[in-house]
This record gives structure tokens, sequence and C-alpha cells, in this order.
């Protein structure tokens, strides 16, 4: 810290410090800077910044005091829920303030009869699931990292799991949103009912990453738990094979709980951990979750086995037990643990392209990958087209670093050229705003700056994030170009 | 079953009016031409598809901006469960070749007049029986290609089932009327089509029907549609074969053929249904109380008790008050041919000001369908 920025938040601490203090009690606030390092970033951990001072309000006035006391002294404000964003969406802001949410973490109702669930942001999503289960209900959006994250974050990301190819996004299963302005006003979008009047801005509030109000209160939909699941993996000898027995299924008027691929790197790596009888041989293996009635997932699960069979699987296991089934969904939600295993430092991608591209661009992942020197895994949700390629390197190889980056990027250019996005559910953050310069025009940049300035004209609100500024892509793109010509000039197109 | 390669073969079975690419860039080009000189010279415009649902909303003054001729589906490939068409495409014909493949539009949108477009249907967002089961026709919107209204060409969302990046610009264009942006390209989630559908009727009164409603809720029943009206429930099942015999042995009641019921519901033809009078349409939470007598003196039950229709004499405010107070917002519907309008709910007016500001980011000038959905936007 320079003295002059050490003087400027000094300073600034001097004018909001009395401000809020006269609403927010002083536990609420963090300002000292060991304290603050709690904070400094979300799970993507290799950007890091130190927030002014973190603010965790207990009410609804709380959040709206803090709001109305930066708008007026125009200080920055990041709003955190649990800090496992994987875009940096939650890192703060230079001489802002983080509001960490995570006291609102009450269940203030689950309404049976019309199987909903009001709740605080805060509320960690496998909690709300966790308190519905007595009454057979459940919260349908299950990311993998659902133990940790609140669901406020889930609503700001739009979050997916391994279940959304059935049940929906976060955007599919909440009804009401509360948020407090930067102004301190508190707006409902949405209602109770499966419809509001206006414009849909629960829609635009769902995936805005903390960009357009704080979301102090979030009321899901719960749906009733299947009467059953069944569960079955199988191996492919090529890749083409796997991606063929995907399309087969859907196409077959089979819409799966889930369906999962893990390449033959994420085979190896998960069994080395787990032991769940993954076969290590396999180019691929296919995890399907088939749920409904009992009747209906006997229909289903003869029909998946026999495109399975017919389109060259060379082994289908096929769960029999619940424990049978736990094991084979643990291995998958341990891909991540098994992947650290291989390298010091993971880059997850999540980019999402049509199923049919789903081959090639595997493929020419691999070239890219090899062409880069880096290895490549790939575990992600197949049903839905969502690839989460693993790079796999070591930061504390400066060369390293870059490349995987620079592999990164045109992972993601390769599945804007298939058709598809650059991502699929873990948002943008500042990890990937570079790249949403790639997938839009100027003209929708600006369109999304509007769209901003409607609710946030000073552009307090998490600034910086998501959206990148014209200059900032004029930079990229001069860099960009520069970077694939110099080290790797062959690899500018397919 | 049919074989699964059959089920893969792509079809553009191409209609006579169907645009070729070179034809679509020009119409395109024409509608963008159009739009930027009614913003230059703050002329407003009437968006207009195949004139179905322009009873929906308030009656606009302005030059026709017609997207019927900008038709055609786009790309369809079964496998994705994915179909991009224009705008001005006739909502039966996606539908028929959807339905070639197995497939449907699972918020199963209404028409109202044989002349519907994919595009109204977007732009107005209505959805029918389907829609507690399934979802609204917003839930399965992936991507828009639009102009906004200083004229600007904009895309946003595209063909993939899961896209978070930048805000989700194309679901907001449901139901916006057209008042931010006139819609082009619109790329839809679609569903298989059931194997088989049967439709059930039980008998009681609303109290005993809510509370049966309440419960099957709780329940992994594969329901996917409910009409109640004088005392008799209709419930429609839809699934596998056996799927949908073992839920029928679970909720009871009897059987009937019925192949007009849903469809007259989705198209309000319905007997309940006439033209003559207004109608109210309170969208409330499924298990809001039963409203007051006082308040009707007629109602249709639809989605598990969440759309409720009313034929009443009782004064607006107390209707739009008990809705509001119920968790839910009111419609007034006239449908009469010639100068139909739809009167909705009273916003708060910290979501009127906000959503006259975003008005104003896709709108600046105020030229698009002004006052359709509210004098203000
Ligand atoms: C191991 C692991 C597995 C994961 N698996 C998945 C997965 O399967 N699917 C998936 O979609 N994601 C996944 N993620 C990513 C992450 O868990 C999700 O993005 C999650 O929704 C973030 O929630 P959070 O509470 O941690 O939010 P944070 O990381 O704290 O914040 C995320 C964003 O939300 C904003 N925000 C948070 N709270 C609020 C609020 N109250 N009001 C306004 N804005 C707010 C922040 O400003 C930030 O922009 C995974 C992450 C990890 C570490």
């Amino acid at each position: 810290m320079t003295l002059s920025t050490a003087t400027q938040r000094d300073n600034l601490l001097n004018s909001l410090l009395p401000e809020l203090g006269q609403l927010i009690p002083a536990q609420s606030i963090i300002t000292k800077v060991e304290q603050l390092h709690a904070y400094e970033c979300d799970a993507f951990t290799t950007m890091r910044q130190l927030p002014l001072l973190t603010v965790l309000p207990e009410t609804i006035e709380q959040v709206q005091h803090v709001m109305r006391c930066c708008h007026r002294l125009e200080i920055p404000v990041v709003a955190r829920g649990a800090g496992t964003g994987l875009t940096a969406g939650s890192m703060p802001v230079e001489h802002g303030v983080l509001l960490g949410m995570s006291k609102f973490d009450q269940i203030h109702d689950i309404d049976l009869d019309n199987r909903t669930a009001l709740i605080g942001p805060g509320v960690r999503n496998k909690a709300v699931s966790d308190a519905a289960a007595p009454h057979n209900l459940y919260f349908a959006p299950d990311p993998s990292s659902q133990l940790a994250c609140s669901v406020g974050g889930n609503v700001a990301e739009n979050a997916g799991g391994i279940h959304c190819l059935k049940y929906g996004l976060t955007v599919h299963n909440i009804l009401e949103l509360e948020f407090v302005t930067i102004e301190g006003e508190l707006i409902t979008l949405g209602c109770a009912a499966l419809d509001a009047a206006g414009y849909d801005l629960t829609a635009i509030m769902t995936g805005s990453e903390g960009l357009l109000g704080i979301l102090v209160k979030i009321r899901v939909k719960l749906l009733p738990v299947p009467a059953s699941t069944r569960v079955m993996l199988a191996a492919f000898a090529t890749i083409e094979d796997a991606g063929n027995a995907i399309a087969a299924v859907i196409g077959a008027g089979i819409i799966p709980a889930g369906l999962e691929m893990i390449d033959q790197t994420g085979i190896c790596a998960i069994e080395e951990l787990m032991h769940a009888g993954y076969p290590v041989d396999a180019a691929a293996v296919i995890i399907c979750e088939l749920d409904g009635s009992i009747a209906e997932v006997e229909d289903e699960l003869s029909s998946v086995i026999r495109i399975f069979t017919d389109l060259n699987a060379t082994d289908i296991q096929i769960a029999e037990t619940a424990e049978e089934s736990t094991r084979i969904w643990a291995a998958r939600k341990a891909a991540f643990p098994a992947l650290a295993r291989l390298a010091p430092d993971n880059y997850i991608m999540d980019g999402t392209i049509p199923r049919r591209a789903l081959a090639q661009v595997w493929k020419q992942i691999n070239q890219l990958a090899d062409q880069y020197q880096l290895q490549v895994v790939n575990v992600f949700h197949a049903g839905d087209g969502n690839m989460h390629p693993s790079i796999l390197f070591d930061s504390s190889d400066d060369d390293q670093h870059r490349r995987a980056f620079e592999l990164g990027t045109r992972i993601l250019e390769l599945c804007i050229e298939v058709g598809g996005t650059i991502s699929g559910e873990h948002g943008i953050g500042l990890e990937k705003i570079n790249q949403m310069c790639l997938q839009f025009s100027a003209t929708e940049l600006q369109q999304f700056h509007a769209l901003k300035q409607a609710f946030d004209p000073k552009q307090l609100l998490n600034p910086g994030k998501q959206i990148p500024t014209l200059a900032r892509c004029a930079e990229f793109n001069a860099m960009h170009v520069h970077h694939g010509e110099m080290p790797f000039p062959h690899l500018e197109r397919f | 079953m049919e074989t699964v390669a059959a089920r893969q073969r792509p079809i553009t079975q191409a209609q006579s009016t169907d645009l070729t690419i070179d034809q679509a860039t020009n119409q395109t080009q024409a509608l963008v031409d159009q739009v930027r000189h009614a913003y230059v010279h703050q002329q407003p415009l009437m968006i207009t598809g195949g004139g179905s649902k322009s009873f929906y909303g308030r009656s606009v003054e302005g030059d026709q901006l017609s997207v019927s001729d900008y038709r055609g589906i786009i790309n369809y490939e079964p496998s994705e469960l994915v179909i991009t068409a224009r705008a001005g495409t006739p909502l039966h014909i996606i539908e028929a070749v959807l339905a070639e493949e197995g497939q449907m539009l699972g918020f199963e949108p209404p028409h109202y007049t044989p002349h519907a477009t994919l595009g109204g249907a977007i732009a107005c967002g209505l959805s029918g029986p389907r829609r507690p089961y399934s979802g609204a026709a917003r839930d399965f919107v992936l991507g828009v290609t639009m102009i906004n209204g200083k004229g600007e060409l904009l895309h946003f969302g595209g063909q993939v089932m899961k896209n978070v990046a930048g805000y989700d610009v194309s679901r907001l264009m449901c139901g916006a009327q057209g008042t931010l942006g006139v819609l082009l390209d619109i790329s839809l989630k679609v569903i298989p089509q059931p194997a088989s559908e049967q439709t059930r009727i039980l008998s009681g009164n609303q109290k005993q029907i809510q509370n049966l409603l309440s419960k099957w809720g709780r329940l992994p029943l594969p329901i996917s549609a409910t009409l109640f009206h004088n005392d008799q429930l209709y419930v429609r099942l839809s699934g596998t074969e056996s799927g949908t015999h073992s839920a029928a042995l679970s909720i009871g009641g009897d059987q009937i053929i019925e192949d007009q019921l849903w469809q007259q519901a989705k198209e309000l033809q319905h007997p309940f249904f006439t033209s003559e009078q207004t109608c109210w349409r309170l969208s409330l939470p499924p298990a809001a109380p039963e409203i007051p007598e006082y308040l009707f003196k007629n109602q249709l039950i639809e989605w598990a008790g969440a759309q409720r229709w009313l034929y009443s004499e009782a004064d607006h405010c107390n209707i739009i008050r008990w809705a509001e107070n119920n968790g839910g917002h009111a419609s007034l519907i006239d449908r009469n041919t010639s100068d139909g309008y739809t009167l909705f709910h009273p916003m708060s007016t910290g979501l009127m000001a906000l959503s006259q500001r975003i008005k104003k980011s896709f709108d600046p000038a105020g030229i698009l369908n002004p006052g359709r959905l509210y004098p203000d936007l």
C-alpha cells in the first residue's frame, strides 16, 4: 500500500465510519486489515483485493442505511454471499465497501400449500432442501458447491447444477425477489403467484452479479421429491460414441434428471481418489440419472439401456441400491479434488455449446491443449452442453500461468464459434470480463451499460465487473490479437 | 418406438412463405431503417404481428411496423431441443413442425386466432394450461435478435440451454409487449411430447378441491393441467404409458374422453368465456383463499388455483386490492374484436419509476409501442 492510497483510505474511513455507525453496530463493521483478508477473494483465488471495510448487516434497514451512506459519499459496494464464486464476482474493489450477506441466513417461512420458501439471501443452498425434506420437498438448483454457497449468490449468478437439465436453473426456480437499490430503496420484483405485472425484472436481476441491487429476500419454489431415481454409468471407447449417445437419449424424448460426461484423464483421476469402479480404460463415461414415478423410470431406463447398447457402449453399470447410486455420484462430485491432485492449479472453464458440437469441440480442445503444452481434463454437464474443461497448470511458473489463461481464452472462442457462450453458470465477474468482448458487439455492451444505468446511475454497485467498458475491449482485442500472433501464429483460426 | 435415427433427422420443411437468407437480411435492414427513422423523428411505432393479441394491452397510436412477413424457421434440430424462428412465423406452423418430430412448446401458448405469430406469443408472454408444471413462455426463451428503440440490431442469449454472459435481456423481452424492442429472431427450448395423456374428472366444492390440489402438489405426480368450474375438477396427466396409468390410480376420479377441453381453456373458448363482457384474470399463489362471493358472479380456475378467471360487477378497486392482499395481481380483459383492451395491475411507485428508467434505456425516445403496457411505459 502506497502512502497516498493509505491516506485516501483513512480519509474515506473517517467520512464513512461515523455515518455507518448511526445504525450499524460496531461489531458488524470490520476495518482491521488482518481481518479484511478473509474477504479479499472468492474461490477464484488468483485475483485478490482488500476492501476499504466489510459490513455484515443483519436487517434490511441496515442494508438500506449502508447503501444510502455509500450513495451519498459515492463509495462502491460489492455484495458477497458465501464467496464460492469462480469468477472473482465478489472480489472487493479498492476503496469500496464489501457487504457480506452471511447474517441473512433465516428461512422465514416454508409454505407447504404453495410449495415455496421465503428465505434470506445468506441461506446456504443445501439448507433450503434440508428444511423442506421433512415435507418431501426440495429446492431444485444444486450446484456442486451447494453445501457452502448462498442462495443470494445462486440468484446473482443464475447458478445451475447437475439436475438443471430437467428442473431448470435458478431463474426457473424463484418467484419473488426483494432488493435494495443503491439509493437505499426497497423494491419487490415478482410475487408469490406464477407471474407478476409489468416487466419480468426477476429475470434481469437473476444473473446480474450484484451490479443492479442487493438481494435481501428470496421466495423460491419447492418441488416434490421424485418417487424413484435410478443412476447408471456407461462407458464408451470413443468420444464420438459418447457424444452420439447423449444426443440420442435427448432425441428419443427422454429428459434425464442428470446427464454428465467425464473423459479418460478425469476417469483415472477420480478412480484413483475414490475407487468407485469407474472403467479406467474407457475414452469417456456418461452418468445418467432418471427420475419420476416408479413406472416412468423403469420405462425410461430400458429405453436408455437400449440406446447406449445400440451406440456401442462398452460397459453399462446400473446402480441397484441407493448406496451404489451414491457411489457413482460421490465420485463425480469429487472430480475437482481428484483433479487438484494432478497439478498445483486448475483453471475451470464454463463454456456452453450446442450438444451437436460436443465431440468436435472436445477434439479441438485436446488439439489446443497439445499446442499449448498443457493438460486439459473434461468433466461436465453434457446434457445441456455445459463444458467444464479444466486446464491443469502450475501458477508458480509464469510462462505456464500465461499459457493456461491464453488457452482458456482460445477454448471460449471456440465455444462462441460453434454458437455457444463463454459462461453457462459460473458468471463473468472479473475473470471472464475480457472474453465478453469476444461474444458481444459494442452496441450490445452499450445496451447492457444503459440497463445498468437504469438501476445504478453512479456505477457504484460492483463496478468493473461483468460488463466490460468499450475502452477495456479495445485494449483487450489489441492485446489478444497480439498474443495470438506472437507465440502461436499457426493457431489463429481453425 | 420410432428409431433414434429417424428422430435425429433435422427437418426444415420450408413453407412457401419462408424467407431466403437474402430476403431475411433485406427485411431486417428495412425494419432497422424504419425504427431508426422513427427514432430520429420521434415518431411512435405500433408493432404488429398477426394481430391475434391486439386486445392484450392498451391501444397504441403510431405508424404501423409489421413483422408478419418476417417469417420462417431458421434452425431446428430435435436432438438439441431448440428451435430458432423469425418473429412473424405463424405459431401453428412452428407447432406442426415440432409435432412432426414428437416435440412441442412446453408453455402451450394461446393462439386466439389462426394468425398468431411467434413474436406476438413471446412479446405477450402468455402461457397455457401446462404453465404451472412445465413453465411459462419466459422459461423457454433462450435468445433473441432484436431492434432497440434507437434502431440498433442486437443479439442476446443464444441457442444453448445455459447462458449467463451478460444480463438476461432475452427473458426481459418476454411479456414486455414490444415496449423495449422489436423481436426478430427467437430461440426457444422445446420439450418432448408426452407418450401418453389422459384427462380425469372429479367432483367437489372449491375447498375440497383446493385441499386435494395442495396435497397432490407435494407428490411427484405427472399432472400437466387442471381446470375447476361448477364443482367439477378436470385433471390432465401426461407422461409415459405406465406413469400416467399409475398416477390415474392414485388420484382417482373417472377418465373422460376430452379432446377439446384443454384447447378450449387455452384459447379462452371454453363455454365459460364470452367476449361480450369484460373478464378478470387473477394470478395468485395456488392456495390463495377462495375469492369472496361478493367479488364475482362466475369463476373458472386453472393452474391448480394460480389462475382464476372471473366475471364480476364488483368495484374494480376491490378486486385489485383483494388480489394484491392475497399475494397476486389482477388484469381486466375486454376481448371485443373491434376495440378490445387489457388493463394491468397498478405497480408500486418505486417499481414504476424503475420500469420507466428501463424503458428509457432501451427506447430513449419512447417510440416503441408507447402506452401498450401502461400509460407511462
Ligand atoms: C467447488 C465448487 C463447485 C461449484 N460448482 C458449481 C456448479 O455446479 N454450478 C454453478 O452454477 N456454480 C458452481 N460453483 C460456483 C459458485 O458456487 C456459484 O456461483 C454460487 O452461486 C456462488 O454463491 P456464493 O454465495 O458463494 O456467492 P459469492 O461468490 O459470494 O458471490 C457471487 C456473486 O453474487 C453476488 N452476490 C452475492 N450475494 C448477493 C446478494 N445478496 N445480492 C446481490 N448480489 C449478491 C456477488 O456480488 C458476486 O457477484 C462452484 C464453486 C466451487 C468452489
